[in-house]
């Protein structure tokens, strides 16, 4: 049935800092190449004119203007939240979407999948595809497939957007454990939800950009607005006349 | 939202074909002989086509059976049910009817009430979606009921059925007007979508991706302005105004056909816009919905 769990044992998720995200799609590179084993994701036309394909994981970026500060770039990657109240589980009509009462990953059964993309339309956040090869849908596993997996070394025991990022933005672990990095990262730096008020609860939590205060004027600033005196002002107001 | 042809055609043939039958069961009209056999037929091939129509919508149909599994939860397999228990509990209604068997109309009225029941869990499978506020409106199921009733009424002859035309017009107003507030009111932003409200005001910098995905072909179908209220003004003379007008002339049995085509094609028009003006909220993200 896909019925949620009341509560789940653990809950899993990821946590993403947009403080030291820096955009350079690492993530999504990682995780195409390790979900792409096995069923794989799909691309269409992938060296043509016009290419697309299945991603699980995307990185946009924002320009923010902030009330007196100067703007800033944030780069905001964006995949499966693995919600409490996941909307996308509910409207399954095949039980392929479920929710693990276990750990709380949200997952697609691709053997039971119809393909009818209710779920994908169910989701505010846009985290499942469908591949356009195999007509069924694909989501972020948060590697299951690693986290579990005992024949890779432990440090590799983690989802590969986490184990890739080079300046350490994603963070995995237990938000039901509160001594869990995740659970202290969220306490200290006021990791928030993506659109609270759709009611789906979110597992992943997006910590916000520091403050950066307001803008320091440049050292260089003094030289932006030089007036030519003597030989060099002469020339200037002569040259200005041609 | 992407308004793709099978959706289209599902939603507004079956609409039309179990909003027949319900008339039929309830025995609001009741033919023998062989114009029986033609009128069930009648019913019965527009929600069959219907029904199929959708099954094109499924990217891995042959799972389709597994549908009928989750009618716990998901208003997708109450809506498989639903319609598999009205054809089969108004199959024998259709056969007495044709062979004069004189079953007791009481299993048509029930297979009538089951035929409303599926048209009315067609509508939740969309009005349950929160990420499209447009969609998330009472007047949703009210629309594609009101689409049943004055359909079937149209094709069953009854008296009344320029008056059902016409409610068809004033809930299509209705539903627009309230549709056009109702993305503005679920106060969603770039900023909600992205938490970024809480530094300042966020525009996109650099797309995600350059060329298109499944989510922007799918969830961020934009229509111009000008051709949606063109083919607002379309739907409602087609779907309501001219069969109203054409049923109320002495026309007769061609007539009746006339208006039945009519309000088809009107149907189809307003149900084109039902998925094409639908704003997903991820398009928030892409900065779409601004």
């Amino acid at each position: 049935m896909t019925a949620l769990p009341q509560t789940t044992e653990k809950k899993l998720g990821l946590v993403i800092d947009l403080d030291t995200c820096v955009g350079c799609q690492a993530c999504v590179t990682a995780c195409k190449g390790w979900n792409d084993q096995s069923h794989g994701l799909s691309d269409q036309d992938a060296y043509g004119a016009n290419p697309s394909g299945t991603f699980l994981n995307r990185v946009h970026s924002y320009q923010v203007a902030v009330p007196d500060a100067p703007p800033q770039i944030v780069n905001f990657p964006r995949s499966c939240l693995h919600c409490e109240v996941a909307p996308c589980v509910t409207v399954c009509p095949t039980g392929a979407s479920y929710k693990r009462a276990e750990d709380g990953i949200v997952l697609v059964n691709e053997d039971a999948c119809i393909g009818c993309g209710l779920c994908a339309w169910a989701c505010p956040y846009g985290a499942r595809e469908m591949d356009a090869d195999q007509g069924v849908m694909k989501k972020c596993t948060l590697c299951v497939d690693r986290i579990e997996n005992e024949t890779l070394p432990e440090e590799d025991r983690e989802p590969a957007c986490v184990r890739t990022c080079p300046t350490n933005a994603r963070h995995f672990g237990d938000f039901n454990d509160p001594e869990s990095k995740v659970s202290r990262l969220v306490a200290d730096r006021g990791g928030y939800d993506l659109m609270p008020d759709m009611g789906t609860k979110p597992t992943n939590k997006y910590l916000p950009p520091r403050n950066k205060g307001p803008g320091t004027a440049s050292p260089l600033a003094p030289l932006l607005d030089i007036k030519a005196t003597g030989v060099a002002g002469w020339l200037d107001r002569m040259l200005g006349k041609i | 939202m992407h308004p793709a042809p099978s959706v289209i055609l599902f939603s507004t043939l079956s609409g039309l074909g179990f909003g027949f039958l319900a008339f039929l069961g309830a025995g609001l009209l009741i033919p023998s002989g062989w114009a029986a056999f033609f009128l069930w037929g009648l019913g019965y091939g527009l929600a069959l086509s219907g029904l199929l129509a959708a099954t094109f919508h499924l990217g891995n149909p042959k799972n389709a059976l597994k549908a009928f599994s989750q009618w716990r939860t998901s208003w997708l397999s109450r809506e498989a049910w639903a319609s598999v228990a009205t054809l089969l509990i108004l199959a024998p209604v259709a056969l007495s009817d044709w062979l004069g068997l004189g079953l007791p109309r009481i299993i048509g009225v029930v297979g009538a009430m089951l035929a409303l029941l599926t048209v009315f869990t067609t509508a939740m499978i969309y009005t349950q979606i929160k990420a499209v506020p447009r969609w998330q409106q009472t007047l949703t199921p009210v629309m594609f009921l009101t689409f049943a009733i004055a359909g079937g009424a149209l094709l069953s002859g009854q008296a009344w059925a320029p008056l059902a035309m016409l409610a068809v017009g004033g809930i299509l107003l209705a539903l627009w007007r309230q549709g056009d507030g109702a993305f503005a009111k679920a106060s969603q932003t770039m900023g909600t979508a992205t938490g970024l409200d809480r530094l300042g005001t966020p525009t996109v910098f650099e797309p995600a991706h350059t060329a298109g995905n499944y989510l922007m072909r799918e969830m961020i179908h934009v229509v111009g302005r000008k051709h949606a209220k063109k083919l607002r003004v379309l739907a409602l003379i087609l779907a309501s105004a001219m069969p109203a007008l054409i049923l109320l002339l002495p026309l007769g049995l061609p007539g009746l056909a006339v208006a039945a085509l009519l309000h088809l094609a009107g149907a189809l028009a307003a149900r084109w816009l039902f998925f094409a003006e639908a704003e997903h909220v991820v398009g928030l993200y892409y900065g779409a919905r601004d």
